[in-house]
């Protein structure tokens, strides 16, 4: 497997992708009108105190679910000018939690300074790791010590407790080598009781389904990796796969993705969009552009025009005014007990 | 009449079953939706009850659905099958037993 982006492939192209989503041949309804009806639209924030970071597109793993179309042909790092604007729009404007993501976001050359950087600012900082970046190279093997000792919050993907359902989607050998960065993290003091270390494992489907009950899932997650390697960790987060990139590649390849189409718009839940993570959430783009969230970075979709675009031009004010722009891919969101960086949303 | 007996997009109008009996229809999606909560048994363990059984009765529909819901509860595939040998043992054992009956039938009306 490798990016969509090297094998020159048409869903490379966020337009090629816009275009499958909003002109399908199959008839559903569309996510505005759905908004509409419920008094939503135009989708507006609410308060802003979440800024989501991508550092970058260049990854260790090529997972094939990747909505970012990450892996290690893509070379799109944030510059550490970009990351320096980040840093004073955090300091001024009243930002609570920075959530920096990518691609592995500890491939970014900047990463160690910029969360040294965050680290005396008191805001919860959080590393979307894919885990296997711990063991990827030596100089990655202090990273749970490095996170520790600045009180980083480790959010990691591990679909699924058994070694068949997590290769077949994020690689053949993830497994093995994700328990082994769970147990590094554990032995500096990740999720260990009496411990403000937070360890937090995603979630999503291996194939064309929703997630199940983010409550039972996380049960049978903590039985299971107590029971068969000892690993402790703190929330499960239950996220939906989103019909846009690598995703929509095996959708369309599987022959599922009308049927997946379907699945979310008929599981449209009205009492999920009020909490929609665009809501209080910012996502920057590597290049420093802002859009409502990862999803419509990953299409190219920026904030709206009116609002400040760039890092360099941010002004919370007009972005808390903007209009979230929308489309099909959406019914990711709010679908069944809705999803988001953060899991479930109800 | 329809090409085929079971069409797989039918399964997404079992709702509709009440637009011909309203009261009966509404009390049977009530108590499906209450047996199927967490209770005494997991969601998880009832799913994969619900999965055998769905091979037991041998419904294409209860077979698709279960097999999704499982997947979505998180069960493996070896779960899954083994909820299903479950079920083929008890529809096996079933007739085996009944051996008994024919013994003792022979046992009865021969010398």
């Amino acid at each position: 497997m490798s990016s969509l982006l090297s094998r020159n492939s048409n869903l490379s192209l966020s337009h090629e992708q816009i275009q499958l989503l909003e002109e399908a041949p199959f008839k559903l309804e569309s996510f505005s009108s759905q908004l509409k009806k419920l008094g939503h639209f135009p989708l507006k924030p609410t308060e802003i105190d979440i800024l989501q970071i991508n550092m970058g597109k260049m990854c260790n793993q090529t997972c094939r679910h990747c909505h970012v179309d990450a892996g290690p042909d893509r070379k799109e790092i944030m510059s550490l000018e970009t990351l320096e604007q980040c840093l004073e729009i955090i300091k001024n404007n009243n930002i609570s939690t920075v959530d920096l993501t990518g691609g592995a976001p500890e491939m970014n050359p900047h990463f160690r300074w910029f969360v040294e950087q965050l680290s005396p600012l008191g805001v919860k900082t959080i590393d979307r790791c894919n885990l296997t970046i711990i063991t990827a190279n030596p100089k990655y093997n202090d990273l749970p010590q490095f996170l520790a000792q600045h009180n980083v919050e480790v959010v990691s993907s591990l679909p699924h407790y058994s070694q068949n359902h997590t290769d077949r989607q994020r690689g053949n050998g993830v497994f093995e080598k994700s328990i082994k960065a769970l147990r590094m993290l554990n032995e500096v003091g990740y999720a260990k009781e009496g411990n403000d270390l937070k360890l937090n494992l995603v979630y999503n489907p291996v194939g064309c389904f929703l997630p199940g009950n983010q409550k039972s899932l996380e049960q049978e997650f903590k039985k299971r990796l107590r029971m068969d390697f000892g690993i402790e960790f703190n929330q499960l987060f239950c996220i939906t796969n989103m019909p846009i990139s690598r995703y929509l590649e095996y959708l369309i390849e599987s022959g599922n993705y009308e049927s997946y189409m379907s699945t979310l718009v008929n599981a449209f839940n009205p009492s999920v969009v009020k909490g929609v993570m665009c809501r209080n959430t910012l996502s920057i783009g590597w290049d420093g552009y802002i859009y409502d969230c990862d999803f419509n970075q990953m299409l190219d979709l920026k904030v709206e025009s009116s609002a400040a675009q760039h890092v360099s031009d941010f002004d919370l004010n007009l972005l808390t005014q903007r209009h979230i722009r929308l489309g099909q891919h959406c019914y990711a969101c709010t679908a069944g007990s809705g999803s988001s960086c953060g899991g479930e949303t109800l | 009449m329809a090409e085929n007996y079971y069409v797989d997009s039918d399964l997404s109008k079992f709702p509709k079953i009440t637009e011909f009996q309203k009261e009966l229809g509404d009390k049977f999606f009530s108590w499906y939706s209450s047996v199927f909560a967490e209770g005494a048994l997991t969601a998880r363990e009832k799913s994969l009850i619900a999965l055998a059984v769905s091979h037991a009765v041998q419904c294409p529909y209860c077979i698709d659905a279960y097999t999704q819901d499982t997947l979505q509860k998180g069960c493996t595939e070896e779960q899954m099958m083994e909820a299903v040998h479950v079920s083929a043992a008890i529809r096996g054992g079933a007739s085996m037993v009944h051996g008994v009956q024919m013994m003792n039938k022979v046992k009865k009306i021969s010398m």
